[in-house]
Formats: structure tokens, sequence, C-alpha cells
């Protein structure tokens, strides 16, 4: 019941995000490009023009044309792509299960090796391991993405050519179009070095902020009082520090979201990742105004429904939150 | 033998680069079942003394030196599994702020059977009907319930009940109360202290309570020892301390008359203060407080004698 009543107000807000997005979207679509160069040739006369505009509703007032945009959108209908002359969505959504899987193999990478490393490096923060993965850390967090990202491809995959630096490799097909990656052996490898080049944006970012949680947790009353108890050094660190550093780090997580999601763009357009980001930029390169806007409202979307994720997780870890309406 | 018996305890933080001596040769005894009042004001190392029992001082602070004899074996020579058998098990402690002290993501009940399952080899089930017991025996309403509660939920009052009842549940020898009422309400401190008074009379267990309220500890403590500047100054029976108190920093502390220690009375009516470790005086660390001070007393620190650590004990006691 109370879960019921927190998803639907953060509906609410969602719902506001997204029309917020929405307008953003279709005032750029209105101000950009001529959808009629695109549709129609060159021989068709300027009074022809004028004529097909106040067909379309070109001409409508700017509130009219949203309403209306605004609509077809709720149904699903986000424009026809210029270039592929199909559904915009319907071409993003081909293109989403390339961004999602490199999404979550990045996210695997950073959180499997910032979480043993932050701790860590807040257990023994003078031992020599700690302070070489601090420095590290410092150098990560200045080194641009592409940098890191021409050199991966340079060293493994040119230099060594021990792994694949373009492309997706071989995919399965799955029910509802989904094409993944994770089940081949040739998909795996194409995932490597995209996936380690996104996760080194945050990789730095979360061993620093585990390590400060935590070494500020291992310095709490409460975890003098679970040593005064007899407890065991392993019970103290994991589930006395570590439960308590879980909130600010899921927090931050969520706030990085946008970072990662941004950060595809740049990864994909590297290594030729046949996701959502790359076609992005392809659309932006040929002006392709519906594919765009789509583009921003389904990345808006998915930034609000994992806001939400992330959101119900925080209140389920954290017991100070409670959802509107538990029991007090 | 005594129970505890602690031998010249030295414990040193690093300042700069050279190392500063938060207690300075600290002896202790105590026997089975003995109340024991520890006294100071602040910084005198009280609590530098109760976390070294449990060899818990935090680094970068240590133990230079000394022995503290636990039942017949010295707690400094154990490897830390055998200490970890001792902490909370046979000696446990109650913190002085019940509002950081628990977890605040873990249930009461986590925190209590993770506490009886590092020292017992005993079911999640029955630890948590022996937890639900203890809370009953520290007069939490509804124990049954309350025990899924997060601490958050509580009452700090009932959060330091909580705390007793976790220092309870292994039934410890000793337990150490380092200042157990001082974050509390005023209005509940009396029954809290009654509480642990109660409960070690009844399980006959020992108690070092730490606290700045002589009129407390004259009603709960057996023996007093009172602490100045990293030393005990002045060690012996609660009643002859408070009647005829040896040193003059006892004297001071509970003003000039034994009558002012009464509840609540503070420990404010010597002028000047405690001087910070990193710069105590020569001699004597009290001389520059010290109505008796003489030129022996700054160039010659007193040695404990017959219970008491200064030049000028029979003086004070006569003027007593
Ligand atoms: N981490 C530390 N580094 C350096 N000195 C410290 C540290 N912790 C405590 N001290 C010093 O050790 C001395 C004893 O501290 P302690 O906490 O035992 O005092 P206390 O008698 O318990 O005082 P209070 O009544 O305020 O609790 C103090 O002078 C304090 O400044
Ligand atoms: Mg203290």
């Amino acid at each position: 019941m109370h879960i019921l009543a927190f998803l639907i107000r953060r509906a609410v807000q969602a719902l506001v995000v997204m029309f917020v997005i929405s307008l953003i979207g279709f005032t750029i679509q209105s101000n950009l490009g001529d959808p009629l160069r695109e549709l129609v040739g060159q021989s068709v006369s300027e009074a022809e023009r004028e004529a097909l505009r106040g067909e379309m509703g070109l001409k409508d007032p700017f509130a009219v044309q949203y309403a209306r945009f605004l609509s077809k959108a709720v149904r699903g209908d986000l424009g026809t792509s210029y270039f592929f002359k199909r559904p915009a969505l319907e071409v993003i959504a081909d293109k989403f299960s390339a961004t999602f899987e490199l999404v979550i193999g990045a996210t695997l990478i950073f959180v499997s090796l910032s979480v043993p490393a932050g701790i860590y490096c807040a257990i023994n923060p003078q031992s020599w391991p700690a302070r070489a993965i601090m420095s590290f850390s410092i150098i990560g967090i200045s080194v641009p993405v592409f940098l890191t990202a021409i050199f991966l491809v340079w060293f493994f995959g040119v230099e060594l050519g021990w792994l694949p630096a373009f492309g997706r490799g071989e995919t399965l097909a799955l029910p509802w179009g989904w094409e993944t990656g994770f089940l081949t052996a040739d998909g795996l490898a194409h995932l490597l070095l995209p996936s380690v080049t996104l996760s080194s944006i945050m990789l730095p970012l979360f061993i620093r902020l585990i390590r400060a949680e935590m070494m500020e947790a291992m310095g709490t009353e409460y975890v003098r009082f679970a040593q005064a108890k007899g407890l065991s050094p392993r019970r103290i660190r994991y589930v006395h520090a570590f439960r308590n550093t879980l909130l600010p780090v899921v927090t931050v997580g969520g706030l990085q979201i946008g970072t990662l999601i941004a950060y595809t763009i740049l990864t994909e357009t590297v290594f030729q990742w046949p996701g959502m980001g790359f076609l992005f930029l392809e659309a932006v390169n040929r002006v392709d105004t519906p594919l765009i806007i789509a583009y921003i409202i389904v990345v808006g979307l998915i930034f609000v429904i994992v806001n939400t994720i992330v959101d119900l997780i925080y209140t389920l870890i954290n017991p100070m939150v409670k959802l509107p309406g538990a029991r007090a | 033998m005594p129970l505890l018996d602690i031998r010249d305890l030295h414990v040193a933080f690093p300042s700069g680069r050279r190392e500063v001596e938060a207690l300075r040769g600290v002896d202790l005894t105590l026997e089975r079942g003995e109340r024991l009042g520890v006294v100071g004001e602040s910084g005198a190392g009280k609590s530098m003394l109760a976390f070294a029992i449990l060899d818990l001082i935090a680094p970068p602070g240590r133990i230079t030196a000394g022995s503290i004899f636990f039942d017949g074996r010295d707690i400094l020579r154990l490897p830390e599994p055998a200490i970890r058998d001792i902490r909370g098990n046979r000696i446990s402690m109650i913190f002085q702020d019940p509002m950081m002290t628990l977890n605040p993501v873990l249930t009461i009940g986590t925190q209590m059977i993770e506490t009886l399952r590092a020292h017992r080899d005993i079911s999640k089930a029955a630890a948590r009907r022996l937890s639900v017991e203890r809370l009953k025996q520290v007069s939490i309403p509804s124990a049954e319930s309350r025990i899924d509660a997060y601490p958050h939920e509580l009452s700090g009052g009932l959060r330091q009940r909580v705390v007793i009842a976790i220092a309870l549940l292994t039934e410890p020898e000793i337990i150490i109360a380092d200042e157990p009422t001082t974050a509390l309400d005023v209005t509940i401190q009396a029954e809290i202290m009654a509480l642990i008074l109660r409960l070690c009379r009844e399980n006959n267990v020992g108690l070092i309570l730490i606290t700045h309220d002589l009129g407390v500890v004259a009603e709960v403590t057996e023996r007093l020892m009172i602490m100045y500047a990293g030393l005990c100054v002045e060690a012996g029976p609660t009643r002859r301390l408070i009647d005829a108190p040896a040193h003059p920093y006892t004297r001071g502390l509970l003003g000039a008359l034994p009558q002012k220690a009464r509840r609540g009375a503070r420990l404010d009516q010597i002028p000047g203060s405690m001087p910070p470790i990193t710069a105590l005086p020569s001699g004597c660390a009290y001389h520059p407080r010290c109505p008796l001070a003489t030129a022996r007393c700054a160039a010659e620190a007193p040695a404990f004698r017959a219970g008491v650590a200064c030049h000028h004990a029979e003086r004070a006691e006569s003027r007593a």
C-alpha cells in the first residue's frame, strides 16, 4: 500500500519532468531546420510550400502545435526520422539494447572494482596498495575519457590485437526484438573495451567516495560499540560500517546516472558501438530533428525511471526514511 | 586475587615528532561484584582508561606500558581472538550517548542477537528469546515488538536501556559505564542510574562507573578513584574519600564541605582548568591550581602512597 503511494507520487513528479522535457524538445524542433526541405524536392515552388505548411499545421500557434505534438507523443509517435524514413521511436528502440548492455557492463565493472578498492583503502589507508589506488584515482579523475578510450583502442585493439575495438560483435536475438551480446564470447569481447572506458568515469569517483564514507563510518561511536561488543572485524566492517556507506553511495550513484548516459554518446562514437548515443550523434550530423527530439525524450524518460528506482532503493535501505503511509 | 588488576598503565598519542601521555601510570583493582567510581574533570583520562581495559584505544593512540590482569591473565598479552572473547562477553561497556551508540541501519534485535552469537553457540531463535527477556529486564515496554524497531524509533532513555540490555546479555563479570547518563534528559538520569545499580547488585556484576557527578558516585559505588591529568591522585572507600578527602584536588572537587557532595553538584569550583596532555606542568600536575602548593610540588612529582599522591596529604587531611 505505502509502496503504491510512493510510486503514485513519483509518477506525478515524473510526468511533470517529462512534460518539461517534451516542451524543450518541441521548442528545439520548431526552431531547428525546415521539415519541408526534407519532405519535398527542390522543384516545389514557394507558393506550394506555403500551402503545404498550412496543411501540416506549421502556421498554427505554438500552443496548438505543441498540443498536437504532445498528443501524438503519448501515443508513442515521436515523428518520423528524415534519414531512416521510419518512426523515430522505432529506430531508437532498435538501438536500446546495445546502450543498455554497455551501461550494465560499465556498472558491473565499476561497482565490482570500487567497492573492494574503497573498503581496502579505508581500512589500510597507509599501505602502499592503498596509496597506489588513491594516486591512480586522482589521475583517473583528471584524464579525459576520450584519451582513455583512444589509449585502450590503440593498446589492446591495435598494438596487442587482443580485443576488438569496434562494433558489438556477434549478438543473439531474444524475444521482443532484444539483441544481446552477453551470451556470445564474441559479444562479450566486444563489450569489454567500451564498458571499461565508460566505467573509467565512475571508478575513481566511487573509490574515493566509498573510501571517505567508510573511513567516516569506521570512526563512529556505533563502530566503537560494535568493537566493544566483541564482534569480529569482518562483521564490524561489512555489516556495521559498510551498510552505513550504502546510503551516500546510492545517493551519489543516482546523481551520476545522468553523467553515465551522457558519456555513452562519446564512448559509443569512439567504439562505433551501435547504440542510442552513436545514433544520436549521427542524427545531429544529419540534422535529423525528429530523431534528435525522440532521443532527448527517451533519455529523459530513462533518467526519470532510473531515478525513481534509486529513490526506492534508498528508502528501502534507510530505516530513517519511511515511505509515506508506512508504520512509524 | 582481584578480578581486575591494572598496573602502571601508560597510554600515549603521537604529537608532532614525540609522544604525549594521556595515561601516565595508572593502577586500578576491582574485586568480583565491586563497584568503583572514577571521577575527574574533563580530559583527566577517564575514557582512555575505560577503552584501555578492553584494549580498544583508537589509533594512533596506543598502550605503551603496563599490564591489565583480568581473571589472572594479562589482556595486553592475549592474542586478538582471546581479547574478543572478553570484550562484550566478560567485560561489557555502556557508552555515554545512546543516540550515537546504536547502529542506525540495524534493528535493535540484530544488534542484540549478533552480540550473543559472537560469544555463544546459540541459535538465532534462542538468541532472540534471550534478547527479549533482557529488554524486559530493563523495563522496555512491549519488548516483543520493540526488538524489531530501529534505534531512531526509540527515545534517548529507551535507547540507553537497550544499550544496558546489550551490556547485560552475556552475563558479564564487569560493566564499564562511561558517563552513562550525561547525555540523557535530567528527569530520567536517576532512573537509568538506579537501573544500572539494581542490575549490578542482582547479578553480582562489577561496575566501573565513570562520572562527573559525585552525588551519584556516593550512592552507587563502594570505592572511588580520583583522576587528574592521566594519573590516579587518590583512591579509597567512597565514604572515606567524601568524608575525609586527603588530596587537595579531591577536596576541590567536593567543594570545601562534604555536604556539597549531593546529586548534580558540578565539578567546576576549582579555579583554572585541567592542563592539556601536551603541556603538563612540572612536578605535581595539580600544583598550579593547588592552594597548598610549595616549591617542592613544582619540582618533584609526589609518589602514590597510602591511597594518595600528594606531598601535603597530611596537611590537607588535618584541615578537612
Ligand atoms: N585521539 C587523540 N589524540 C590526542 N589526544 C587525545 C586523543 N583522544 C584523547 N586525547 C587526550 O587524552 C586526554 C584524556 O582524554 P579522555 O577522553 O580520556 O578524557 P576524559 O577524562 O574521559 O574526559 P571527559 O570527561 O571529557 O570525557 C585528553 O587530554 C585528550 O585531549
Ligand atoms: Mg570521557
